[in-house]
């Protein structure tokens, strides 16, 4: 090594950097040369002070490293150069002490003290840098070192710190097992974190060290909860893959509460061929078994998680939107799953590796959830150009997906396929049409007119293949198809497939009574080419012998006798012993009476037809989207799906911290916990959306995410295309539809109180309703209706009495009300609050209302009609006033707050021409001359919203500029307050049956 | 018996320690392996795993006969092989414990994206001579196989992509790749987006991009049909603008995924898409658009190919036409066929355009280019058999290329792009186009 720098310095005089001997190219392979002492020169580079030499050295031993050379020898030289100031040669040092440290764990220990120094550096960078490190060299005397700077690193200031910490964690574990105690510790300690960053991190290092601990999760379940749409996405899989399997053991079961209201009252309506063929027997089991359990409440802590996860189906990630998808395969209603389909099916765009994963998800849905994707059977069509395993799963969906309707476009469609070139795929196509033919009986007859025209395809393997399906169909009635049989008889002069032959041979020996003269010719044939049969043919040709002699002994006796004979010295031991067999049994002899007595009996017993069944059939008990579901095998490390459980254990234990609400049960006050973390990540996902959340009112959040706790609430939800179609308008988004259930319901918790609010008409609930209770309701809805369209409601929900234990929680809820809306009034407590205004409001409306128009509204209840970034200076905001508007009964009385923000006053603000759906009408306002900077106006307009919860769009104009703006009314907002005796309400209350 | 036992209570001790000390990590190893199977470069981001255990991936490569018919997930003995086909390189990722196979193979065109990003075309050639800084790429994106780093404007601040100027600059004076100023974008808000990005041009391109997808059969009429659209965009602003995107007919779009900027909760309550993009070149939104609305589908293909069964020779015609065009004219215009294997030959005459026909892969190809609407192009000819042969019974199918500017096919138009919270005027520009993706003729 003395030489070393001499040697250098001769090199760096003569020629300086990038001369020829230094510039190979890495990828050459000069410098791989068997020489002993090939790395000389490296070693000399990296012992100079020139930064650009170590750096190309650095720079030919990574090269090295990538193409797998062995490079560990340098490990001296190299590990010198870890406190180099050149950050690229000290990054390529750190890949290089990262890859080696294993080998060499003394001389590692030389870079440790450098990394210790970095961990207290000033810059979080460098501090999480040198943790990263650090705890990425894999040498076990370090582990107390790593320990502590992991601890440290637990409380840094910086979150990115903290989140190479959470990184760290693994690590750690995977070196040292025996330190999982105090991990569980930083776990813990880095779960309670509240940024995005990480979260992903610290529940990955969960996942690894400690996923038993579920208890850890408690606590900060919610929060993860609201946090995930910010997390980055490889966080969110995780996260979300996570929670699933906590939902597992925490809540109930959402589909045991739909097989009893299916018993209840489904079945009756819809309860055809369809939902029978779904999952007849899990279902009317699970039904049959829990009638007496009391009815489900769907936590609203697993409400949370579900609307949470949601939007994540737009994700841009295939692997976030699979995970969500199974999240909600696993845990919601069976109502709500369907809205997976569409994302799925989006991402069969994507590239085919992603397409051959989820299809094998979408594979194992289909079987269990048909209806789902049956809207998009057109998308999972076989393109030439798709590769074969692509195609053979399509098909797979496709036979999955075909029912009674869609079968004529399925089986066009498999037509177009057995003409393919892929003669794998026309193969596979064949088992389909198998199946096809099986499941539903109205085509069997067809499937199988197609696959004897198949019969004369030039190609053996499609001919083959089709025998085999055949075969298969016709166990399922041959005596109607003595022609087939014969048919096939014919074939085996041609076919050389030997599962084709040895099927046809099952298929006479079988049916031979129903072609008792083709059937002794057969054998006659066959005896002749019998030694040059495959093995499979030779059994089967014995199998027919024995058959015959025993229906036909007459004709076929000799011929038996001949094949057995050379089957008795066969080469096959299988044949020989088979043949054996067969002589003991058919033909009889002296001592061995008793078996042939009922040969017969055991040959032509009759046979089950095979049952022609997905091979995804119940892959479900794996985890959808794991790999151990995809190899339909269990992978290391996978761990199981919990089985939800039958009592749900506490759920206070997600509370955060003791609440002040003392008068309040236990249940609402978790609810009300969970506000802050709305506002926060509300106010996180954009500068420009706390404005719509701020003003809401108090129990906003606490209703969003209890409301539709209900127990059937979405039963349409999905299924129903038209529902989607709604979304798409953007006119119930699902919080929007929970809101306007948890109205509901809070109107049936107020039960002596007479009911109701001002504003407006009841909104047509059969749209949007969706709660299985309100479905009595809408009928007796409709039948007032007709009686009085279009007028102020008189109506009264069912009582909770009448109401399933279920409803009574969401009863709780204080939704909408809340806001002070008549007057603003400050009583003592937050409870009252609410429930004072509202019965302000309430016994306000025993007398007509003096329309105060202009009154002093509250800023609680405010919306956003348009922001004031939106606007150019122009902000717009508005509120349901509550009271009837003056001009007309049927209209809304809505308050529309301008205010001027910019510097330049806004000129003639009106109303523009609205485009109205049918039946809305907007009272417009008299135009506002002129909106100073900084002041506000306030106006009165009147829309009638027709009952509907349509959103009124109209124009907002000014001078010079132009808003779309639109207004969608809470369902609540529509309804009018009526005045009922106890003794009315009752009356009421029984017609609406509320079951 | 009792052997057996012991036998089986030592595997399973052996199997569990063997489970303590390599508690899972997500992504283990990653190799990249050509398309004549050799491997060219290999990262582990914990213990080396032996590259012997390629040889599992190399035994399914072969039964797949195509490279992309490899199953992507290949289950060995000690671990699982997950592998990517993209630019004739497979990646394989090897794991060893449960993980999500979408995760794995999503991160994995990930990195593809991210080498297309750096380097223009991600091919051996290329990964060979930015070794060191596909290394450095790899490593930041990854730490203990899980991932860190994925975003484009990240890496691109912690290691510069290398471009013609920096590599001249760098022989020169020796400096280097590294982003010398350490980077910030991962610890601000809006993690995509890098902090202090300066531009004397600020402009903002949005590029509507429209496939059809479609199956016409043999009649001509079609079977499905559907529009995919994305918006890719091209930002260079200075700053932190916040940019607002509405439509004329925002209900147009069916399903929609975003770009992680974009504000879901304006999505959901406006329909207008809110968002602080990252800087330079990303997809904002791919969307689909409903499959209740007719799918204008802009060509026709004329066809008449025939086999008979005695004769050695077989005719072939096809002609190209515009159907639904919406004025616009039909370019780069490129008809594939695979024939069928009877094929030995074909001599044909295009109107326009050049054709070839590979008698090996029996890939007919005609470039047409333009549609004249006046004089439509058409290949006409005749196909030589094998002689003897039955005649084929299958049909080729006739897959479609073309573009048309201009248009987006759907409707769909944006109404307006705002921009806040920066000073300056920005250049906006929209562009539109329509092309065939998935465009099958059946014959």
């Amino acid at each position: 090594m003395s030489a070393a720098p001499a040697y250098n310095e001769d090199k760096g005089g003569s020629a300086g950097p990038g001369e020829p001997e230094y510039g190979h190219d890495p990828a050459s392979g000069g410098i791989f040369s068997s020489d002993y002492k090939r790395h000389d020169d490296l070693k000399a580079m990296l012992d100079t002070n020139k930064d650009s030499l170590k750096l190309e050295a650095m720079k030919r031993i990574v090269a090295m490293i990538a193409r797998g050379k062995n490079a560990s020898d340098l490990f001296p030289a190299v590990v010198k150069n870890v406190a180099c100031k050149n950050i690229e040669v000290k990054k390529l040092v750190y890949v290089y002490l990262v890859r080696y440290a294993e080998e060499q764990q003394d001389l590692a220990l030389l870079s440790i003290s450098t990394f210790q120094r970095g961990l207290k550096d000033p810059n979080q960078l460098i501090r999480a840098s040198a943790l990263r490190v650090l705890s990425s060299i894999r040498v076990p005397i370090i582990v107390p070192i790593m320990m502590l700077a992991i601890k440290e690193a637990a409380s840094d200031m910086s979150p990115y710190v903290r989140k190479t910490a959470a990184h760290a964690i693994p690590k750690l574990y995977s070196l040292d097992s025996d330190q999982k105690d105090q991990l569980i510790e930083v776990i813990e300690k880095l779960l309670a974190d509240k940024t995005t960053l990480v979260a992903g991190s610290v529940v990955m290092a969960f996942e690894e060290v400690c996923p038993e601990r579920i208890d850890l999760i408690h606590k900060n379940y919610r929060k993860l909860c609201n946090l995930l749409i910010d997390v980055e996405e490889w966080g969110q899989v995780v996260i979300i893959s996570m929670l699933t399997r906590y939902a597992r053991t925490q809540f109930l079961s959402p589909t045991q509460n739909e097989s009893l209201l299916e018993e209840n009252s489904e079945k009756a309506f819809y309860g055809s061929e369809e939902d029978e063929a779904k999952g007849p027997g899990s279902e009317e089991a699970a039904s049959t078994a829990l009638p007496a359990r009391k009815p489900y409440v769907m936590d609203p802590d697993h409400r949370l998680l579900l609307r949470n996860t949601k939007p994540l189906l737009q994700s841009r990630s295939a692997a976030v939107v699979m995970a969500v998808a199974q999240l909600y395969f696993h845990l919601a209603p069976k109502a709500e799953v369907g809205v997976i389909a569409k994302a799925l099916v989006r991402l069969l765009r994507s590239h085919s590796e992603v397409q051959y994963v989820v299809l094998q998800n979408v594979a194992t849905m289909s079987i269990k959830r048909r209806g789902m994707f049956e809207p998009y059977l057109k998308s999972f069509y076989i393109r030439s150009t798709d590769p074969t395993q692509i195609k053979i799963l399509k098909l797979e969906v496709l036979t999955n997906l075909a029912n009674e309707t869609n079968i004529p476009t399925v089986l066009r469609e498999f037509q177009t396929y057995i003409r393919s070139m892929d003669k794998d795929f026309v193969a596979a196509t064949i088992q389909a049409i198998g199946r096809c033919a099986t499941n539903i009986g109205r085509v069997r007859d067809t499937c199988l007119n197609g696959l004897v025209q198949l019969l004369s395809n030039r190609d053996e393997l499609v001919v083959a293949e089709s025998v085999v399906v055949i075969k298969k169909l016709l166990q399922m009635q041959p005596a109607q198809h003595g022609e087939i049989i014969k048919h096939l008889a014919k074939l085996t002069d041609n076919i050389q497939v030997p599962m084709a032959r040895a099927s046809i041979l099952w298929l006479i020996g079988e049916y031979c009574e129903h072609v008792p003269r083709i059937a002794p010719d057969v054998l006659r044939k066959m005896a002749k080419s019998f030694t040059a049969e495959e093995d499979i043919v030779k059994l089967q040709v014995i199998n027919l012998a024995a058959k015959l002699y025993l229906t036909n002994s007459k004709q076929t006796k000799l011929l038996t006798q001949y094949v057995l004979s050379l089957a008795k010295y066969d080469q096959n031991y299988d044949i020989r012993d088979r043949a054996r067999f067969t002589r003991q049994l058919i033909v009889p002899s002296e001592q061995g009476g008793a078996l042939s007595r009922h040969a017969k009996k055991l040959f032509l017993a009759p046979k089950p037809a095979p049952v022609l069944e997905s091979s995804f059939k119940d892959r479900d008990h794996f985890q959808l989207g794991s790999l151990s579901h995809l190899l339909n095998a269990k992978a290391t490390g996978y761990q199981e799906l919990p089985d939800w459980p039958e009592e749900a254990p506490d759920p206070s234990v997600r509370n955060v911290e003791v609440p002040e609400w003392t008068k309040c049960s236990n249940r609402e006050k978790r609810k009300e916990k969970e506000k802050p973390f709305y506002s926060d990540s509300e106010g996180e996902s954009g500068p420009t959306e706390s404005a719509d959340s701020d003003p809401e009112s108090e129990s906003e959040s606490e209703s969003k995410s209890s409301s539709e706790s209900g127990s059937g609430e979405s039963s349409s939800e999905s299924d129903n295309e038209d529902q989607e179609e709604d979304e798409e308008k953007g006119r119930t988004s699902e919080s929007e539809q929970s809101e306007e259930e948890g109205k509901k319901k809070k109107m049936k918790k107020r039960k002596k109180v007479p009911e109701g609010q001002e504003g407006g008409l009841s909104s047509d609930e059969g749209s949007d309703s969706s709660s299985s209770s309100s479905e009595s309701e809408m009928t007796s809805e409709t039948e007032e209706e007709q009686v009085e369209p279009a007028s102020w409601r008189k109506k009264t929900p069912p009582s909770s009495k009448s109401a399933p234990a279920a409803k009574e929680v969401s009863l709780l809820d204080l939704e909408d009300f809340t806001p002070a809306s008549v007057q603003p009034v400050s009583p003592p407590t937050v409870v009252s609050t609410s429930l004072a205004a509202d019965l302000e409001g309430l016994t306000l409306t025993d007398s007509p209302l003096v329309p105060s128009l202009l009154s002093p509204v509250s800023g609680a209840g405010r919306q956003e009609l348009l922001h004031r970034v939106a606007g150019e200076g122009l902000a717009v905001d508005y509120t349901f006033s509550r009271q009837p508007f003056s001009g007309d009964p049927h209209m809304v009385s809505v308050h529309i707050h301008f205010s001027n923000s910019s510097d330049t006053p806004i000129k003639a603000l009106h109303l523009g021409t609205p485009k109205l759906p049918p039946g809305i009408s907007i009272q417009e306002f008299p135009e506002i001359e002129s909106l100073a900077p900084g002041e506000s106006a306030t106006v009165v307009m009147g829309i009638n919203f027709c009952d509907s919860t349509q959103a009124a769009n109209f124009q907002l104009c000014t001078q010079t500029r132009q808003f779309y703006v639109s207004i969608q009314p809470p369902v609540g907002e529509l309804m009018a307050p009526v005045f009922l005796s106890e003794n009315e309400f009752k009356k009421e209350q029984g017609l609406q049956g509320g079951r | 018996m009792f052997l057996g036992l012991s036998i089986c209570r030592g595997f399973q001790t052996e199997k569990d320690s063997l489970r303590s000390l390599t508690v899972s990590t997500m992504i283990h190893s990653l190799f990249l392996i050509n398309s004549s199977g050799d491997i060219f470069l290999e990262k582990h981001w914990k213990s080396v795993v032996s590259r012997s255990v390629c040889d599992y991936f190399f035994e399914a490569q072969e039964r797949a006969t195509e490279a992309e018919n490899v199953p992507p997930v290949i289950p060995t003995p000690h671990h699982y092989l997950l592998s990517v086909y993209r630019h004739k390189i497979f990646f394989v990722a090897v794991i060893q414990t449960e993980v999500p196979p979408l995760f794995v193979i999503e991160f994995l065109h990930r990195v593809v994206d991210t080498f297309q990003d750096y380097f223009g075309v991600c091919s051996e050639p290329v990964i060979k001579d930015n070794v060191v800084v596909v290394y450095e790429v790899l490593e930041e994106m990854l730490d203990n196989g899980f991932p860190l780093a994925t975003e484009s404007n990240i890496l691109k601040e912690l290691i510069k992509p290398p471009t013609i100027l920096r590599t001249v600059v760098n022989t020169i004076t020796g400096s280097t790749n590294v982003g010398d100023q350490l980077p910030t974008g991962q610890l601000s808000v809006v993690p995509w987006r890098r902090t202090g990005v300066k531009y004397t041009n600020n402009e903002a391109y949005f590029d509507v991009i429209e496939e059809i997808d479609a199956i016409i059969d043999k009649s001509g009429s079609t079977i499905t049909a559907e529009i995919q659209g994305v918006i890719d965009a091209c930002v260079k602003l200075t700053g932190m603008p916040d940019l607002t995107l509405s439509f004329m007919n925002p209900r147009l779009l069916d399903d929609v995924s975003f770009h992680p900027c974009v504000r879901f909760k304006r999505w959901e309550s406006e329909r207008i898409l809110s968002f602080i993009p990252p800087d330079g070149n990303f997809r904002l939104l791919s969307y689909h658009v409903s499959a209740q609305n007719l799918v204008a589908i802009p060509v026709y293909v004329k066809h008449n190919i025939s086999f008979r069964d005695s004769s050695s020779l077989g005719r072939f015609e096809i002609t190209v036409g515009p159907k639904q065009t919406m004025g616009k004219t039909i370019e780069g215009v490129t008809v594939t066929s695979q024939m069928p294997r009877g094929v030995l030959n074909m001599s044909l005459t295009p109107s326009q355009g050049t054709h070839t026909f590979d008698p090996v892969t029996k890939m007919l190809s005609w470039d047409v280019g333009k549609i004249n609407p006046q004089k439509l192009p058409s290949l006409k000819g005749t196909m030589s058999l094998q002689a003897g042969a039955s005649k084929p019974d299958e049909n080729p199918t006739i897959n479609l290329q073309f573009k048309i500017q201009q248009l987006a096919i759907s409707g769909l138009k944006v109404n307006r792009l705002d921009m806040y919270g920066e000073k300056y005027k920005p250049f906006k520009g929209i562009k539109y186009m329509t092309k065939a993706g998935k465009f099958q003729v059946r014959t």
